[in-house]
């Protein structure tokens, strides 16, 4: 049987038992269906997985849950404790008793995919996979065969939404299930918001979770957004993220890579107006033999928009790093700034990273520029520390907590650098280990 | 400066395209082994180099031609190519300088080719501006008194047999990819040097390539070799005429280099790039690559790309021995509707290997240009270094400029480093030039030379000056 | 506690030290000398074991111990703690884990448990007061974005938390105003202690009518020329090293 049948399998049965579909789901659907079937999963000849192996997907049998029952006790020492508009997701299903979304004014609306079906399924027929469509990536088509949970956020014109939208996705141990979410944003013109995606579970999950987010900042608007990957260490992972930004726009992606067996993600901004800007910022762990690869691109569709990326990267044991970043400057987008850096670590010889940092332009008047480095840590750095009687390994662990720092302090949400730096601090090799300098630096804050 | 301005300037005509009016003896267009028997038994090829040749064509025959570079070119009809072109007589070629176009002459001194090379150049007496014939014979006893072996690759064959077979093909094996292929069946002429150990090689060494006949690909294949402590510097020129249609150009260049040997290898490349509606000019199709066998051995690549339409082109070292160093200099100039997609691969695989890569690209009039480049450390490869310098100069909005590195690592004592920028002419620039009195024709041709500083340090003195001036003719007579 | 005995020393195949011989004993302070290129930052820079010097002859001791066979750690974990002429910046290293790490490796190479954290909350705190600085500054990488004035009071603050047995003080007071030298010399007067030695490396006297020495040498040409008082630095303030190199020919 090939690979993309027992998927086809899975969703014939899924399709049986949905009724009263409206038309135009199922026909896309289909169409996702049958994009997926003739595209096949990549192959490291394709060039866009020319790095990364996805058998481990293709091979694998996922079921679809049909429970979201997860323990409040456990769900809250795992997740984030913000005060946040909260959706959570558990193996793609929805949790009505792990969110909250009471306090929502009336100028935003944050709700499950399901629900903004079933209340007006026309408002979502329109949006729904205008930016990340089924020829995208085999992904994608998988994903919009599948899509029937995710969240919908609506945020009306000037709003300032106060409180961070969260959406958690919590993965299960037992049978290794797929989940295909879909989210989806509107943020009108002047609106500015902040949106969380938060993976993360029980640690023997092994479950595959394929998600695509359409997000559409239209003038003026503001969107930070945080992509927190915590997922079990046995989890398959691929995100597909598209943003569409008009004049004036900004968009932060914080890009935060710390779990899963094998995961990789597409981020695509498209500026389409003038004054545009986005930023990237990305940082990823790698250990045993976790594979983690980015590939980033802004396409710079209009003049004077602006792009800035910073990805880092840090890999130890057998882990493999790909980061794949490209500025795409169209014929006549004329006043562009764009600038990309992207630095790797490696702690172990049998470390890999393979980076690619593009550069395709066709306009004259830009200041285009990539710098990526993979190297050692400063060895004067190294001396003033031991000069200081600290010990060459308790050293480099401190500047590579500082690499990923460089990252880190960017992001605005003290509760999320704090907890990434302080998984960073744990995940550096034993000899090293610096978790317990940093839960005692954080406690001297309180 | 206004676009249309800046456009004019660098509108600019093929300098280099006459043709030699010549009786030729040419096989007619197309390819199977019976082409490749004539070519072998033209040449007078033992039996073992006619098999090595039909091992290669076999295998291209299975081959894909590839598609993966940033390049837009209508599919290449392999048998509308003739294989094989040679001037028939001496006597019908030109006898002296006197008999060659004066305009042509004048381009030379512009370019500043010494004259024994603008008779080369020219056709004079030399077979299809195979050149190392007049050097050879005009050097050879010193040559021959220091034990440098430089003579084309067809005499190599015939009175070197032993290094051919130890050495050809082992750097770019015949099926390596399928340009390389192509040329491993039908490659007709090249050079071969061989620096036995311990001798630096008296004087540099030079080969000028032209295409002449119509309809004819060119397919020659160099091989370079320096022993332990050999040292040697090569430089190749390359002109072709104007015509109307696409002509090809597939070579291989083999360089090993053994222990503590340096090879430095230099190209100005300057075919006809086509004219400005994009007809005519040559599909450049080289394989390139230098294997530093020796530990400490030194190979370093040096190459001036003005011509072709199309460029695909990638010199790329082995590093295989410890302390190896591998370098890549370039600067390319791609104008009309030119395509380029060129750069290196540097695959460290020895420990303390080291590779430095200038590459500096100037993308003007319709062009697109594009740095495609591979470095790869592998797991025994301690401490091994890269830096790489890649820097655009876009002239006018209508033309494209790409980077494509990629980066395999794998190994944790490596250090990597990769820098690109991608920028036009700074107004600021040219105004100050021209506030100073300097017309904005020589502020251009300054900055751009500027722009190329670091690449251009690595030639050859004689060729400095060439690349510089070759330059300026590209960059010429538009302003006004 | 500090003998230094005929020490030799070559960077890059030029020897620069040339039979330097020196003793510091607790409770003292001390002021080396001399004009640039003398090797007075050298010698700081072997005390603390700092890469590319290679010692051809000679030894340093403290308190007993081969200090050319201790790493750089060690060293500073005994006791021996040098401040930079020009401190390193280290991007993204806040200061609060500088200051703990050091401290800590200190406190468990002598076999102390690491300090708790509200006590070194409390310790840190005082000495930030002490030298006149923001408790953000704890936050910031070590070193990044300081001006020089900052970059020289953080070392004093290091050695006012970490209370090294020697300190040794390299051009503490260059690129300094008056008002941050008063800052940095009231902060090493502080350090003033029976059981503790101090270690000035300076070219200018300034800083001596700031912290007075016990000790002044000269060093000219890789060799101590002249030692004496605090009043010695004053006459070379007047007479300028000539003088001196002069009456040593």
């Amino acid at each position: 049987m090939s690979d993309t049948q027992t998927f086809l399998d899975t969703l014939a049965t899924r399709s049986q038992q949905r009724a009263g579909e409206p038309t135009w789901i199922a026909a896309r659907r289909q169409a996702g269906a049958a994009r997926f079937d003739a595209m096949g999963f990549p192959t490291r000849r394709d060039e866009e997985w020319k790095y990364t192996d996805v058998r481990a997907i293709a091979k694998g049998n996922f079921a679809l849950a049909d429970n979201a029952e997860f323990s409040q006790a456990q769900a809250a020492a795992i997740t984030l404790p913000l005060d946040a508009y909260r959706l959570t997701f558990v193996d793609g299903v929805f949790s009505a008793a792990l969110s909250n979304v009471d306090a929502l004014p009336d100028s935003v609306q944050v709700m499950p995919l399901s629900k903004a079906l079933t209340d007006n399924h026309e408002a979502v027929g329109g949006p729904l996979g205008r930016l990340t469509g089924v020829d995208f990536s085999t992904f994608a088509a998988l994903n919009t065969a599948f899509m029937e949970e995710g969240a919908v956020v609506r945020i009306a014109p000037g709003t300032v939404v106060e409180k961070p939208i969260l959406l958690q996705f919590l993965s299960r141990a037992g049978t290794p299930v797929m989940s295909h979410p879909r989210i989806l944003v509107e943020a009108a013109g002047r609106s500015e918001a902040t949106l969380i995606e938060h993976y993360v579970g029980e640690a023997d999950a092994a479950n595959f979770t394929n998600v695509v987010a359409e997000l559409m900042l239209d003038r003026g608007a503001i969107l930070n957004h945080y992509k927190l990957q915590e997922a079990p260490i046995g989890d398959l992972h691929v995100a597909s993220i598209h943003v569409e930004q008009n004049r004036d726009s900004r968009y932060t992606s914080y890009n935060l890579n710390l779990g899963g067996a094998l995961v990789r993600n597409d981020l695509i901004s498209d500026l389409n107006g003038q004054g545009a800007e986005t930023n990237f910022y990305g940082l990823f762990f790698g250990q045993g033999r976790q594979h983690v690869d980015n590939h980033t691109k802004v396409n710079h569709n209009a003049p004077l928009t602006f792009s800035n990326e910073n990805y880092k990267g840090i890999l130890d044991d057998r882990a493999h790093g790909v980061f794949n970043g490209k500025v795409y400057v169209k014929r006549d987008s004329q006043k562009i700034e764009g600038f990309q850096s992207n630095q790797n670590l490696l702690l172990s010889d049998r470390a890999q990273i393979d980076a690619k940092p593009e550069l395709e332009i066709y306009a004259d008047d830009v200041k285009c520029s990539h710098g990526t480095t993979t190297g050692q840590l400063d060895e004067d750095a190294i001396y003033a520390l031991r000069t200081r009687g600290i010990d060459e390994a308790t050293a480099r662990g401190l500047l590579t907590l500082a690499f990923a720092g460089e990252v880190l302090e960017k992001v605005a949400l003290d509760a999320i650098a704090e907890r990434v730096e302080l998984a960073v601090a744990g995940k550096l090799p034993e000899r090293f280990n610096l978790a317990g300098l940093v839960e005692a630096a954080a406690a001297l804050n309180d | 400066m206004a676009s249309e301005e800046m456009e004019q300037l660098v509108r600019r005509e093929y300098k280099d395209g006459f043709v030699t009016d010549i009786e030729s003896d040419t096989l007619p267009p197309g390819l199977d082994e019976n082409t490749i028997a004539f070519i072998s038994k033209k040449k007078g090829e033992p039996e073992w180099m006619l098999e090595w040749r039909l091992d290669a064509y076999r295998q291209w025959l299975k081959m894909e031609e590839p598609s993966w570079a940033h390049l837009n070119y209508p599919p290449i009809n392999y048998q509308e190519i003739s294989y094989y072109s040679a001037p028939k007589r001496p006597e019908d070629r030109p006898q002296s300088l006197d008999e060659v176009d004066p305009k042509l002459l004048e381009t030379y001194e512009k370019l500043g080719i010494p004259l024994h090379e603008r008779a080369a150049l020219a056709g004079v007496a030399v077979d299809a501006v195979f050149d190392s014939v007049s050097v050879a014979t005009t050097f050879k006893k010193e040559l021959a008194e220091a034990g440098v072996i430089f003579c084309s690759i067809s005499e190599a064959i015939r009175d070197y047999p032993d290094l051919i077979k130890q050495y050809l093909g082992t750097v770019v094996p015949v099926a390596d990819n399928y340009f390389a292929a192509l040329n491993s069946a039908v490659f007709t002429d090249g050079s071969f040097v061989f620096v036995p150990e311990g001798v630096k090689c008296p004087m540099e060494l030079s080969t000028y390539f032209r295409i002449n006949a119509a309809n004819t690909g060119q397919f020659e294949r160099t091989l370079v070799i320096c022993e332990d402590r050999a040292q040697v510097s090569y430089l190749e020129g390359c002109t072709a005429p104007m015509r109307d249609e696409n002509q090809l150009h597939a070579a291989v260049v083999e360089l090993v280099a053994l222990d503590d040997a340096y090879i430095k290898y230099s190209t100005v490349q300057n075919w006809y790039p086509g004219d400005e509606e994009g007809k005519g000019g040559i599909y450049n199709f080289v394989t390139k690559r230098g294997d530093c066998r020796g530990e400490r051995s030194r190979i370093s690549w040096t190459q001036v790309e003005t011509g072709s339409a199309i460029t695909w082109k990638y010199p790329s070292c082995m590093l295989r021995g410890k302390d190896s160093i591998g370098e890549f200099y370039s600067v390319a100039v791609t104008n009309g509707r030119q395509q380029a997609d060129t750069g290196t691969k540097m695959i460290h695989i020895g420990e303390g290997t080291r590779s430095y890569i200038v590459a500096k690209g100037i993308s003007a009039g319709k062009s697109d240009q594009s740095y495609r480049g591979l470095v790869k450390i592998g797991p025994r490869a301690k401490g091994a270094r890269n830096f790489t310098q890649c820097d655009s100069l876009l002239i006018g909005d209508k033309c494209g400029a790409h980077t494509f590195p990629y980066q395999e690592i794998g190994n944790s004592t490596a250090t990597i480093e990769h820098e690109a920028t991608t920028s036009k002419i700074g107004e600021d620039q040219l105004f100050y030039c021209q506030s100073r009195g300097i017309s904005e024709e020589d502020a251009v041709s300054m900055i751009v030379n500027g722009f190329c500083k670091d690449v251009f340090q690595e030639l050859p003195m004689e060729f400095a000056v060439e690349a510089e001036a070759l330059l300026n003719v590209t960059l010429e007579g538009a302003v006004g | 506690m500090l003998q230094v005995n005929d020490l030799h020393v070559t960077v890059e195949g030029k020897e620069i030290l040339k039979g330097l011989t020196l003793t510091i004993n607790a409770g003292e302070v001390h002021a080396i000398m001399g004009p640039n290129g003398a090797g007075k930052s050298t010698l700081s820079a072997v005390i603390a074991g700092k890469d590319g010097y290679e010692v051809t002859q000679g030894s340093i001791t403290f308190e007993g111990q081969d200090v050319l066979e201790m790493e750089i750690e060690e060293r500073a974990q005994a006791g021996l703690l040098l401040g930079f002429q020009y401190p390193v910046e280290i991007p993204g290293v806040k200061n609060i884990y500088l200051l703990k790490s050091a401290l800590n490796a200190q406190r468990v190479a002598r076999g102390e448990g690491e300090m708790p954290a509200p006590e070194f909350m409390k310790l840190v705190k005082e000495k930030l007061g002490f030298m006149k600085m923001d408790a953000s500054f704890l936050q910031r990488a070590v070193n990044e974005g300081f001006s020089g004035g900052e970059k020289k009071r953080n070392e004093i603050l290091q050695m006012l938390v970490l209370q090294p047995k020697l300190a040794m003080l390299d051009e503490i007071d260059s690129g300094l105003d008056i008002d941050a030298m008063k800052v940095v010399a009231d902060g090493v007067n502080s350090l003033r202690a029976e059981e503790r030695a101090i270690l000035l490396v300076t070219h200018y006297q300034r800083l001596l009518d700031y912290i007075v020495p016990d000790k002044v040498h000269v060093l000219v040409d890789g060799r101590i020329v002249k030692t004496g008082d605090a009043e010695l630095a004053k006459e070379l303030e007047a007479n300028g090293y000539e003088g001196i190199e002069e009456s040593v020919a």
